[in-house]
């Protein structure tokens, strides 16, 4: 008996590999036309993610130099160097970057996957959510038709979704409206804390229902949503944070990006006690990017796309796996 | 028994949930880029066979159920309980009608049979995919009628009632799809 020779072939056809290929030489084009600077940063750092919904990957450099014997992570987006750069004076830029997310494989996500990052000097959400629909639009002519976009508030989605109003409403009112709609509710579920049921109503309720047929925007998050953007003041200040849905999937998030180190630094240090109290590793910050952002960073808006969803979406996949040529089940 | 991460979830894998085993038949993964990731499982009750959703958090945790599949030799029915035996160990097992189902109109003396264990006690018994078994009363029909079309009943030596073509007559033997209940062919002894 001779065991089975490993699955070597790639799990993506021919035209869906061809079709990356093309797609991602016309986000260089798109780019290139707007002088938007194409920049490389570094996949492993000594700082990590504080966000304690993300986990990053974690390996020990042997060596040699000064980092000797350090742990190192790889990064989960290239957000920080990005922003590094914009301090130092880049100007707009962006980035196709491989990014590492542990814990995260299913039908769209693979651990490993493929982001389109960007930062627009003097640009504010709303105008990058502009920008950004022009690109999609770019990238999927021809391909899938669409509808004219659509930009609603992330208290607008569930009020017209849900009938409640997500910055107000009590634990109490999303579990009435999670039972009412029959999910079945995760053991474990906080009782003092709305966000984790905000995130259960979204992902089981509205997602599906989003970008049907066209492009759904989704802006100003609650502030505890939106740890990198800026609050904009109000009843209750909303962070500029905004998101991209289309088919039903989560394709783009987006920042007006927080420019305030003190801020910034409040907001990691209350991440990482977030991360001590759920028994998760703290992460080193990123002092590069707080003194980065000390010496002052443009005023600018920035957005990921995930490429590999975009690819789904222009090829017509029900998975991820079927457009990246050796998934995680396979690497 | 085991507990198993989110993780390690995937279709099959046996799980306690509400004192019941349950087996998932199909898990996913989903997450907001900046929220709270949940698995989303169908599940299916091994005792009463009703698939439901359940929501976990990802990185929690369900206990392992004590769930397998054994190939057992059915031995015979006291009225009550149907008698099986390991022919491994000689271990003898009983089952009751909940356990045994609709495989026990299946059931003939000596057949081996699939049975679930949990916690060493059947939960359920698969009757064999094919058994062969004499006919025991059907209408005589029509000799030479062999259009596919017709057929009638008959009623085999374990009371089970088939539909048989017309040509086939009592006391012939006969091979039957256990999991559609249907008639394959006759079988010359």
């Amino acid at each position: 008996m001779t065991s089975a020779p490993p699955a070597w072939r790639p799990s993506a056809d021919w035209g869906t590999l061809r079709l990356r290929a093309d797609l991602l030489a016309q986000i260089r084009a798109f780019f290139a036309t707007r002088r938007v600077l194409e920049v490389e940063t570094p996949a492993l750092s000594g700082a990590a993610i504080t966000d304690p919904h993300l986990a990053s990957f974690r390996t020990r450099y042997a060596g040699p130099g000064p980092r000797c014997g350090q742990f190192l992570y790889l990064h989960t987006s290239p957000e920080f160097p990005m922003k590094r750069l914009l301090a130092a004076g880049s100007g707009s830029i962006y980035q196709i970057a491989r990014v590492f997310r542990d814990g995260e494989a299913g039908r769209r996500h693979n651990p490993e996957f493929t982001l389109l990052e960007w930062y627009r000097v003097g640009f504010d959400h709303h105008r990058l959510m502009d920008e950004a629909t022009e690109l999609v639009a770019t990238l999927l002519a021809g391909r899938l038709p669409l509808a004219e976009a659509e930009r609603l508030s992330y208290r607008e989605l569930f009020e017209r979704q849900l009938g409640l109003d997500p910055h107000r409403a009590a634990v109490a009112e999303l579990a009435a409206c999670a039972r009412a709609r029959e999910i079945p509710v995760p053991p474990g579920m906080p009782a003092d804390e709305t966000d984790p049921w905000l995130d259960l109503l979204l992902t089981h309720c509205i997602e599906p229902q989003l970008g049907r047929g066209r492009l759904t925007w989704v802006h100003d998050y609650p502030a505890s949503q939106a740890a990198l953007a800026r609050l904009r003041p109000g009843d209750p200040p909303v962070g500029e944070r905004f998101e991209l849905y289309l088919g039903g999937v989560e394709l783009l998030n987006g920042f007006h990006e927080l420019g305030d180190a003190g801020e910034q630094r409040r907001r990691f240090e209350a991440e990482n006690a977030r991360r001590q109290a759920l028994g998760l590793p703290s992460a080193p910050l990123d002092e590069a990017l707080l003194a980065a952002l000390e010496s002052g960073l443009p005023d600018c808006a920035g957005a990921a796309l995930g490429f590999d969803r975009l690819v789904m979406l222009a090829a017509g996949k029900a998975s991820i796996q079927e457009v990246i040529a050796f998934p995680v089940e396979i690497a | 028994m085991a507990t198993y991460s989110t993780n390690e979830f995937k279709s099959g894998l046996k799980i306690m949930l509400d004192g019941d085993p349950y087996a998932i038949v199909d898990n996913e993964f989903v997450k907001p880029g900046k929220g709270q990731a949940f698995n989303r499982v169908r599940v299916r009750n091994l005792k009463t066979g009703r698939v439901i959703e359940r929501t976990f958090k990802s990185g929690d945790t369900a206990e392992g159920a004590d769930v397998v599949d054994v190939e057992l030799q059915y031995l015979y029915n006291d009225g009550e309980y149907w008698h099986f035996m390991d022919q491994q160990n000689y271990e003898q097992l009983t089952a009751d009608a909940t356990a045994v189902g609709e495989a026990a109109k299946w059931l003939k003396e000596e057949a081996i049979c699939q049975v679930t264990l949990w916690n060493g006690v059947p939960l359920s018994v698969a009757a064999p995919n094919f058994v062969i078994m004499t006919i025991v009363e059907t209408d005589p029909g029509l000799r030479g009628d062999t259009s596919g079309g017709g057929g009638k009943p008959a009623t085999l030596e374990t009371g089970a009632v088939v539909r048989v073509p017309l040509f086939v007559q009592s006391g012939e033997v006969i091979k039957v799809d256990t999991r559609t209940g249907e008639y394959v062919s006759r079988v010359k002894e």
